[in-house]
């Protein structure tokens, strides 16, 4: 099975090595390895319950808080294995960002839920440059900036799912982890999140989480086909989806089964 | 055109199941009612022997052998005092007890009994706490209450409502969203920093609320009192915590068990007092809740 | 969608792919049976035969614009991809050619109506070889169509060589023949038009062959088949 040589495409974000995720019992990733390239976006595609949202949440330890999770093999990030005795998940989370499926910004106002993440780590300076940088980063500058104490709440989906993005960018992560983040939106905002998303990785490497093929298709430069916990095919996102080399790829992106 | 049935007239069989639902609703009805009844007739009865007792002197006499010269000076200070300190001891230990047992405490055995144990505190009866009071806060810890004081009640009282707090607190803690928590996490916030920012901030109404609930349930209680040690006829009001004291509802016990018709219009007006009290600490606690919600 | 809903719409789809598919076949027989009337009518002289055969050139118009409506509109509809998206766009592109190879049939048939007057010529067993090669090119090409056989596909397009050089002598033999002797030159002219057509009619059961090595192996070849242009499978990876 075809894994992505990196050392052809620059330097790996991350790199996993037999990762494998148990939930009890029973064993949700099946030892994975692969590398993700750097200022790429990769797609992680397959049916439901195939495991692409738990590997997701391995990269920034968000699986940390599951208390049944238990992680085995290495992520490593920059040549650091993220689960390492000495290494702190909540640095982790600061260089490693995610934006969610639903799109969940704090009941506080627009400005408050951009500075929350900078503000963690002391009272920058600066903040008001923040917050507009990463607003202007999400693409959602131009709609809020006359509002920027307004609730978030009042904000429309797509808008709070940008606005999430924006609150992501604020810490000024390397790596953007996202998980399903325009299933919930309408095909407009949608369209806006994936134009968002060719932008942003000029600067971040991005991992993406979509159960839409096409929306793979769209925005990735690379994609992994997963299926019950085991990376079935990984390649150039083009190959996979016009000449896939595995049987059982094909027969997912073709649709004839899901 | 008779023998076609008109296709949305509703059919026999539904016709009866709406008979019977408006039987349900009005069985329903009066069941509130009669709740309801009971307690208008309950507030009437005492309005209307209590109200022309309430004179300014009502409020600034102490207690008197003749009820014309009648007050409730001291029994007002000294519940006004034990709801403050009961606020200011239950409220602080019933949140961080909520948090800890629902962010830190894990899902082991160890709280599961914790869990099981406060629960159970919530039903014991109240004079049993009374015991308790006496025996540790008036008699054990006497050098730092300086015994039948109204520490020793306040203490007393907040373990009786802790449970209250502590259940309260623990569901609104988890009616706070968990995307809220993953947002904060993900940002690579620590445990703690997720639960002041955010947590505590969202849980509050529903704390607020877990409050209002605690401080209505002891503004009433008697009997723990009594056993502590408060006083029944005192002409002082306290001037610390370590004073001795009355409460408003030992004041209404006293009166009422006193053969003077005149008395039982004295503890009607205390009733009143009391009731009014209770309104007004309710109302504050709605103030607060409204104010955290506003926010967002 | 739910799993069901997807195993429903692929059947729909298989089944709409599979209706196209032999919309396809159908036009690619008929196409097959233009150019065997039309080189009969050659061989016989038979204008009257031509000149059916040159009506009959409609079915295949028709066919090709509703091929090219159904292929457009799955799509549109269904975002097909790896074997099915292959297999639409070369739907696509066969139909271009089959209506070619219609069209071809139909020159030669013209050319059978204007040797009904002309002189018999002697020397026409060259042609005769490479209509035989040119046909059986086309039909092995559908064959390997019919079959998904890349390899038949293969051996199609080297056989191209060989028409190619039947044509020069065609040209060879009928312009010697036309400086002998002067009355033949009409005739001789539609034969050297005739091999022209059956030249251009064996370039496109190459397509067509190259079409067919697309949908089942995912490559892109040229030049009889031996160079590989494009392999999607391997294809390299982003320049920074």
């Amino acid at each position: 099975m075809p894994t992505i040589r990196v050392s052809a495409d620059g330097d790996a974000a991350l790199e996993t090595r037999d990762v494998r995720v148990h939930y009890g019992a029973a064993e949700a990733i099946k030892g994975i390895t692969m590398e993700i390239p750097k200022k790429r976006v990769v797609a992680l595609i397959g049916p439901s319950g195939c495991g692409k949202s738990t590997l997701l949440r391995c990269f920034n330890r968000m699986n940390d808080l599951v208390p049944i999770a238990k992680v085995t093999g290495e992520v490593l990030f920059q040549g650091e294995n993220l689960y390492a005795d000495h290494v702190d998940p909540v640095e982790v989370r600061r260089r490693i960002g995610m934006v969610f499926q639903k799109p969940n910004p704090f009941p506080k106002s627009i400005y408050d839920n951009v500075a929350f993440g900078p503000r963690l780590y002391g009272r920058p300076a600066d903040l008001d440059d923040i917050v507009e940088r990463s607003l202007k980063q999400a693409a959602l500058w131009d709609e809020v900036k006359d509002r920027l104490g307004h609730s978030a709440l009042g904000l429309s989906g797509g808008q709070q799912q940008r606005l999430c993005i924006a609150r992501a960018l604020a810490v000024t992560p390397e790596v953007l982890l996202m998980d399903e983040p325009a299933s919930a939106l309408d095909p407009i905002a949608t369209a806006k999140i994936e134009e968002l998303i060719q932008q942003l990785v000029e600067h971040y490497t991005i991992v993406i989480v979509t159960h839409n093929m096409q929306q793979a298709a769209r925005v990735s430069h690379y994609t992994a086909y997963l299926y019950l916990g085991e990376l079935i095919e990984y390649d150039v996102t083009d190959t996979i989806f016009t000449a896939p080399n595995e049987r059982h790829t094909e027969d997912y992106v073709t649709g004839r089964f899901g | 055109m008779s023998g076609k049935r008109r296709s949305l007239e509703a059919p026999p069989e539904l016709v009866a199941r709406r008979r019977r639902g408006k039987v349900f609703q009005a069985l329903c009805l009066a069941a509130t009612l009669v709740g309801v009844v009971t307690l208008v007739v309950l507030l009437a009865d005492v309005l209307v022997d209590g109200v022309k007792w309430l004179s300014p002197t009502f409020f600034t006499e102490f207690p008197s052998r003749l009820p014309a010269r009648a007050g409730i000076k001291s029994a007002l200070y000294g519940t006004v005092w034990l709801m403050g300190l009961v606020a200011l001891i239950s409220f602080p230990i019933g949140v961080a007890a909520a948090v800890w047992l629902e962010e830190y405490a894990g899902k082991g055995w160890l709280r599961t009994a914790i869990q099981t144990n406060i629960s159970n505190l919530a039903g014991v009866p109240s004079i049993v706490y009374g015991i308790l009071g006496l025996a540790i806060f008036v008699r054990w810890m006497f050098a730092l209450t300086g015994g039948r004081s109204v520490i020793s009640g306040a203490l007393t009282i907040s373990l009786l409502v802790l449970p209250i707090l502590i259940i309260a607190g623990q569901e609104a803690i988890r009616a706070v969203p968990n995307s809220i928590r993953e947002a904060s996490y993900g940002l690579g916030a620590t445990k703690w920093q997720t639960v002041r920012h955010h947590v505590l901030p969202n849980a509050m109404p529903g704390i607020l609320t877990g409050t209002i609930l605690a401080l209505s349930r002891a503004i009433g209680e008697t009997a723990p009192l009594i056993m502590i040690g408060a006083l029944t006829f005192i002409a002082f009001v306290p001037e610390g915590p370590r004073d001795q004291f009355t409460v408003l509802s030992i004041q209404v016990y006293n009166w009422v068990s006193r053969p003077q018709d005149d008395f039982r219009g004295l503890a009607a007006a205390a009733i009143i007092v009391l009731l009014a009290l209770l309104l007004s600490m309710n109302a504050l606690a709605i103030w607060l809740r409204n104010r955290y919600r506003k926010e967002w | 969608m739910s799993p069901a809903d997807s195993v429903k719409a692929s059947r729909h789809f298989d089944q709409e792919l599979q209706e196209l598919r032999e919309l396809l076949l159908r036009m690619a027989t008929r196409s097959e049976e233009q150019v065997r009337d039309a080189l009969a009518a050659v061989k016989r002289r038979d204008a009257q035969a031509a000149q059916h055969s040159i009506e009959r050139d409609r079915e295949i118009d028709a066919l090709e614009l509703d091929i090219e409506e159904r292929a457009i509109n799955l799509l549109a509809r269904r975002q097909p991809m790896a074997t099915d998206l292959r297999t639409l766009v070369s739907t696509l592109k066969i139909s271009n050619d089959l209506e070619r190879v219609g069209d071809h049939a139909v020159n030669i048939a013209q050319c059978a109506k204007r040797l009904a007057e002309a002189v018999p010529l002697p020397n026409l067993s060259e042609l005769d070889r490479m209509a035989d090669v040119s046909t059986e090119m086309l039909r092995d090409a559908i064959a390997a169509f019919i079959d998904r056989d890349p390899d038949l596909a293969r051996d199609v397009c080297r056989r191209d060589d060989q028409v190619d050089r039947y044509n020069d002598s065609v040209f060879r033999v009928m312009l010697a023949e036309m400086s002998r002797n002067s009355n033949a030159i009409v005739a001789a002219l539609q034969m050297m038009l005739v091999a022209r057509n059956l030249e251009r009619i064996a370039d496109l059961a190459t397509n067509l062959g190259e079409d067919v090595i697309y949908i089942v192996e995912a490559k892109t070849v040229k030049h009889h088949a031996d160079e590989i242009v494009s392999d999607m499978e391997t294809e390299g990876e982003y320049d920074q």
